[in-house]
């Protein structure tokens, strides 16, 4: 049987940190399993950890007066859900719901921002991870927010 | 083609509603019309109101229809949505530069989709799923403003299920009920799991939409000069006379829409261009 530190080796996410990073982060990671419909996480409660999905899809959703719950963006097999355990104040500013069973490896934030503030290189290195998601997120909610197949222009 | 700037007069043979503003219809091809090559369009002409250039959405092999999918946000496409059968339109063309279908031949054919976009493409999925031995694999990568809005859904699934399309879609938003992907169209690249080195990519869509794929195509490793593109512009004459449609030293009626994204890149990226 993978073991977290075998599966998490193998994701891109991981690739290029050292050996002793690795065994670090993997000391911060279990296997979990979320059944369909489970709520993963709730906007504003703690953010204490972050998921790389192993199988199934994820729904991010915001709660809106008017129209309710929106599905803005779905986390399919190979993503990563969750950076808000980096920053204060420590709280999911969205909502995460399971579509499917999703099988993920939830990692502990709080444990991972004490050995990030203990060793900044790996600190350094989890950060440009992260931020490089999150400039992908920034990219695709620019388009979305652009509603590029909206226009209401044309011959 | 009789003479390439006289409209022909046809007959609409059936029209069908796609989504709020998008529908289809077929017209009888005038006489002498021939073929079409997946990526071309026709000129659509109503007397007394204009006309307009409007990509052919069907099988190329249907000697029998032509038929075109219009998004209704124009004066002439409005019009369009207004007309049933038998009423007549003018009609000619085809005209431009088509997808390069024979470049994919062998390799991976990766099509690329936003909205209306699917539209020009459609006809090279007819193609490559009525010859599947040609390619080593056919994907689709749709995107749309919402599920209602996702083009040839019924279709689409059935190429899925018989004929070894691989679809991957996804919108911009949704409803708490949808099952499908939320996201945009760049983030479905990399979950298709192609073979960079074999791929083969037609991307139509938005300009913007152009611009990201490409890039997020090229960091995947897919080659510049295997990624075409088709682009849109105000085309009048559709034989490169009046210059409406110029973009730097291509007539898009003539020259394209279709071109390799290295020929157009700078052009894209210019501002006022």
């Amino acid at each position: 049987m993978r073991t977290v530190g075998d599966e998490l080796r193998a994701h891109p996410f991981f690739t290029g940190l050292s050996e002793d990073c690795m065994q670090l982060i993997a000391g911060c990671g279990e296997h979990v399993v979320f059944r369909s419909g489970a709520t993963i996480a709730t906007e504003g409660s703690a953010a204490n950890e972050f998921y790389v999905i192993e199988r199934g899809r994820v729904a991010l959703r915001l709660h809106t007066s008017a129209a309710g719950a929106i599905l803005i963006q779905t986390l399919d097999a190979g993503d990563i859900l969750g950076w808000s355990w980096l920053f204060p104040p420590f709280r999911w500013s969205i909502e995460a719901i399971a579509m499917q069973d999703v099988h993920a490896i939830r990692l502990d934030g709080k444990c991972l921002r004490h050995k990030c503030d203990t060793d900044p290189v790996m600190g350094y290195a989890l950060m440009q991870r992260f931020s490089y998601i999150m400039s992908q997120r920034v990219e695709a909610t620019r388009l979305q927010v652009l509603d590029l197949y909206g226009s209401a222009n044309g011959p | 083609m009789k003479d390439p700037l006289l409209p022909q007069g046809v007959e609409i043979q059936s029209w069908q509603q796609e989504s709020e503003l998008v529908f289809t219809f077929q017209v009888e091809p005038p006489e002498g019309y021939g073929t079409f090559r997946a990526g071309q369009f026709n000129m659509l002409y109503l007397p007394g109101i204009g006309e307009s250039a409007i990509s052919i959405s069907g099988d190329p092999a249907d000697r029998n229809h032509l038929t075109h999918t219009v998004r209704a946000v124009g004066t002439v496409t409005r019009a369009l949505r207004g007309l049933r059968p038998p009423a007549r339109i003018g009609l000619r063309g085809p005209f431009g530069r088509g997808w390069p279908l024979a470049a994919a031949e062998g390799r991976e054919l990766l099509l690329m989709a936003g909205g209306i976009g699917l539209a020009p493409l459609r006809p090279v999925l007819f193609q490559a799923l009525a010859a599947p031995e040609r390619y080593r694999r056919v994907t689709l990568l749709l995107g749309a403003r919402s599920p209602e809005e996702l083009l040839y859904a019924e279709q689409l699934l059935r190429w899925k299920s018989d004929a070894g399309l691989q679809l991957l879609a996804t919108v911009d938003a949704a409803s708490a009920e949808w099952r499908g992907d939320v996201g945009v169209i760049t983030d479905l690249v990399q979950r298709a799991g192609i073979n960079p080195q074999q791929t083969v990519a037609m991307v139509c869509g938005p300009e913007i939409m152009l611009r990201f794929s490409a890039r997020r195509l090229r960091e995947l490793g897919v080659a510049s000069d295997a990624i075409h593109v088709s682009l849109e512009r105000h085309m009048q004459c559709a034989t490169g006379f009046c210059g409406h449609c110029q973009l730097g030293p291509y007539f898009l009626c003539k020259d394209g829409p279709v071109f390799a994204y290295p020929d157009v890149e700078h052009y894209l990226m210019t501002q006022e261009f």
